[in-house]
């Protein structure tokens, strides 16, 4: 396989995606387990471990999003409209979400309600994002470039067992990264929380693989054809390993390593994914030459993001490492 | 069962809708932007503490609409996908790319500069500070640089081959510099300076119409009023270039803004009021003046015009709409002339700041920047009709394959989320205005730097803002 232009945008949107969901999904995950924490000052405390990165967070999408849009017009176009409603209601969680964040800050009668909004913005948000994911993996029918599915293609089964799954995965990671920025009664409650979360959290992963290898033909035939599970074998090995290592963690009270074997078993998931799917970016049939811009287009956007990403990637890394260390009531951020 | 044609209608009035709640903050972004760095150059300059102290305050304003411009904009090019998939298709290799370098072009921005700007202050020095200002100021015009690049190319396009039913980008600086672009880019950003100046002077009049004349109020009436003196006639000047780009390119558009259904020979008469009526193709009711027509839009005084009739029926935009979309916009632009010229003449009798007629006339032209642009925009969209990308695709070919029931549920949602977080933004930036500047704020009383272990060079735009939303 010779690295082209469309190969070598896979792998920036690629990355792009794969560092929202590896940021984004504790920050949503925040809200998520909002409504379980209420008592003095926790919400402040768990709101300001993600104030001064969240919004960068979300950036990943914005960037993945247009990049897809101006290199891959086609998959854009088809995969957008297969997904319509979730699609929106990403976006009105999103919106919901961010500003609540910022309001809350500024309330005082009215912070209940900020509060709500905030809930209801990140389960929306990221129960949409499970479905879309869901429905990309279930295979979007494409005929000559255009979408030719069921526009409701993303009420079944399986998309939805997405969705469920993709909450409980953004609750575990919030919880993973609320363990290593807090401290004392919040972090202890918690911390109880996380070796279940790893094994539900395995469950659901598991259940995901069984159901795509069994329904796709296409995808087992990926994963099992030839000497091919020899070379994969290592992505389920390894995502057992880490919820072992989760738990080790967690009895050892090596907080950041027990998040980071979160991190990594996203980060398996999400090559698991791209096994199943790759060359494909809306699967079962267009591939990424086929829905590529001419190379005009993907050479002129190439020569923006060559420039601009390192910057936002050693800017994003600068911004955790200023901000790394414990969150404490009190120490306001707003 | 709904039809097709009711999918382009409501696609139309969904991407109408939230362009529109979008464009009100990025225009006070760049408007207001600009007006720091011109603040915050005079107190470096004159070193008043007014200047700071007017810095300090449109700084918060400029924050939030900031952070509102960035959440709403969002939902704009996702909506190119599922909403237009057929565009996105056909024209996504051109419009994709020019988006994709906006995205990057904010991040730049607010990565480093914007941070500096809002919470650097005790960070940096006054001369890096206000490079920061005026990067920001710059980099607000370059994120509308590329925007306007891509809705000129839909409404001039070259640069490009159709190869298999889509657009292949041949020549990037043509489809950059396409024939409109230079002339939307100077209109749009005169009109974001006009919308922050009329802001600001209808803010400043409404305190000193509360009893309240302090020197940062009447310094920002002052600067206000004159700019809307200076920028008023140049916005003139400059759509009416426009106007003349337009009659080269789009001629049906400027036919449908004047009501104009045949050729009128020996001299064009402009229709100053009436009621475009597509179906008996006339203008009822119109009340027209001979030759100014001419005058106005080929300089001439028998220049002709082509009329409406000489396209076909299915290539006419909505005359109804333009007609009056455009006549609301230089309505407000001769309003925004007079109170310069009246703001003139009061200032030279010293009564600028105590004259309650014209704070009050000040005052309701507040929001008129904002009336205006919202017009203006309504016009050359629904003046390019029924094309999308203008002469090579229609704006029916460009709608996704989806059904009006969900186009339909999507509008609902967006209309309801964005009245109830756009309409808590919009009230917390009056909020802010009608708490006024505040004498003798100093660098230290600013929010930034807190705690050691957090302490960060940057936070977010809406932080900069801390005064309670509902108390």
């Amino acid at each position: 396989m010779t690295i082209d232009l469309p190969t070598l945008w896979a792998g920036i949107i690629g990355l792009a995606v794969f560092l929202y969901l590896l940021l984004d999904g504790f920050d949503l995950g925040i809200g998520l387990l909002f409504p379980f924490f209420d008592r003095e000052g926790e919400r402040e405390v768990m709101l300001n471990t993600v104030a001064p990165v969240w919004d960068g967070n979300e950036t990943w999408l914005v960037f993945g999003g247009a990049c897809l849009y101006g290199v891959f017009p086609v998959a854009y176009s088809t995969l957008l409209p297969a997904v319509y409603l979730p699609v929106i209601g990403m976006l009105c969680g999103l919106v919901f979400r961010g500003v609540a964040f910022e309001i809350r800050a500024k309330a005082r009668r009215t912070q209940n309600l900020w509060d709500l909004a905030f809930i209801l913005g990140s389960g929306t948000a990221t129960f949409c994002q499970g479905l879309i994911l869901g429905t990309l993996l279930q295979g979007i029918r494409v005929v000559d470039g255009r979408f030719a599915g069921d526009p409701f293609g993303w009420v079944s089964p399986f998309p939805v067992f997405c969705g469920l799954g993709l909450l409980v995965t953004y609750a575990t990671l919030g919880c993973g990264w609320l363990v290593m920025k807090t401290d004392g009664e919040l972090q202890r409650r918690l911390g109880l929380l996380l070796k279940p979360a790893s094994v539900v959290l395995l469950v659901i992963i598991g259940i995901i693989s069984l159901w795509t290898v069994l329904g796709q033909p296409a995808v087992a035939q990926r994963w099992f054809a030839g000497h091919n599970f020899i070379y994969f074998a290592p992505v389920p090995l390894l995502v057992l390993a880490c919820v072992i290592g989760i738990f080790r963690s967690a009895d050892s009270g090596h907080e950041a390593r027990a998040f980071l074997l979160m991190e990594a078993i996203i980060f398996l998931g999400y090559s698991g994914l791209l096994i199943s799917i790759f060359p494909n970016i809306v699967p079962p049939n267009l591939s990424i030459w086929a829905a590529a811009a001419p190379r005009s287009a993907q050479i002129f956007v190439l020569v923006g993001v060559v420039i601009i990403l390192p910057i936002i990637l050693s800017y994003t890394a600068l911004s955790y490492w200023v901000f790394r260390g414990k969150v404490r009531h009190g120490e306001g951020y707003h | 069962m709904l039809e097709t044609s009711d999918v382009l209608v409501l696609a139309r009035l969904q991407f109408a809708f939230t362009i529109s709640a979008h464009i009100i903050f990025p225009a006070i972004s760049i408007g207001l932007a600009n007006y720091l760095a011109v603040l915050e150059g005079l107190w470096l300059r004159t070193g008043k503490a007014v200047y700071r102290e007017l810095f300090f305050f449109w700084s918060k304003i400029f924050a939030v609409g900031f952070g509102m411009g960035v959440v709403s904009g969002v939902v704009m090019s996702y909506e190119f996908g599922a909403n237009w998939a057929g565009f996105a298709r056909f024209a996504g290799s051109v419009n994709g790319p020019l988006l994709t370098y906006e995205v990057l072009t904010a991040f730049f921005l607010e990565a480093g500069f914007l941070g500096i700007m809002l919470f650097g202050w005790k960070r940096v020095g006054a001369r890096l500070h206000f490079l920061a200002t005026v990067l920001v100021a710059l980099g607000t015009l370059f994120s509308a640089f590329w925007i306007l690049a891509s809705n000129s190319w839909m409404q001039t396009p070259q640069g490009f081959q159709i190869v298999d039913g889509r657009v292949v980008p041949l020549d990037w600086l043509k489809i950059v510099f396409n024939p409109s672009f230079p002339f939307r880019l100077v209109h749009m950003s005169l009109a974001a300076f006009l919308v922050a100046a009329t802001i600001v002077a209808g803010c400043a009049a409404w305190h000193l119409l509360n009893g309240r004349s302090g020197a940062g109020i009447t310094k920002s009436f002052s600067m206000a009023v004159g700019m809307i003196l200076v920028a008023a006639p140049i916005q003139m000047i400059a759509g009416d270039a426009h106007g003349l780009n337009t009659l080269e390119h789009q001629p049906a558009k400027i036919a449908a803004i004047e009501g104009l259904w045949r050729r009128e020979k020996g001299g064009t008469s402009l229709n100053l009021v009436g009621w475009p009526d597509m179906q008996a193709e006339r203008t009822k009711y119109a009340w027209s003046v001979p030759h100014l027509g001419s005058l106005i839009l080929t300089h001439s005084w028998n220049g002709e015009i082509p009329g409406l009739k000489e396209f076909a029926p299915g290539d006419r935009p909505d005359s109804t709409i333009v007609f009056w979309s455009f006549r609301v916009m230089v309505g407000m632009g001769l309003l925004m002339f007079l109170l310069g010229a009246l703001g003139l003449a009061l200032r030279l009798r010293n009564k600028l700041y105590d004259t309650r007629w014209f704070l009050r006339f000040a005052l309701a032209m507040g929001p008129s920047g904002l009336i205006a642009l919202l017009a203006g925009w309504i016009t050359t969209e629904v003046g390019r009709q029924p094309w999308v990308v203008y002469g090579v695709l229609r704006t029916a070919d460009a709608v996704s394959p989806v059904s009006a029931q969900q186009v339909g549920t999507s509008l609902l949602m967006f209309v309801i989320v964005y009245f109830l977080v756009f309409g808590t933004g919009v009230y917390y930036m009056l909020k802010l205005m009608a708490k006024g500047p505040e004498a003798g704020e100093q660098v230290a009383d600013l929010p930034g730097d807190v705690g050691k272990g957090l302490a960060r060079f940057d936070r977010r735009p809406m932080s900069r803002a801390t005064d309670p939303i509902d108390e």
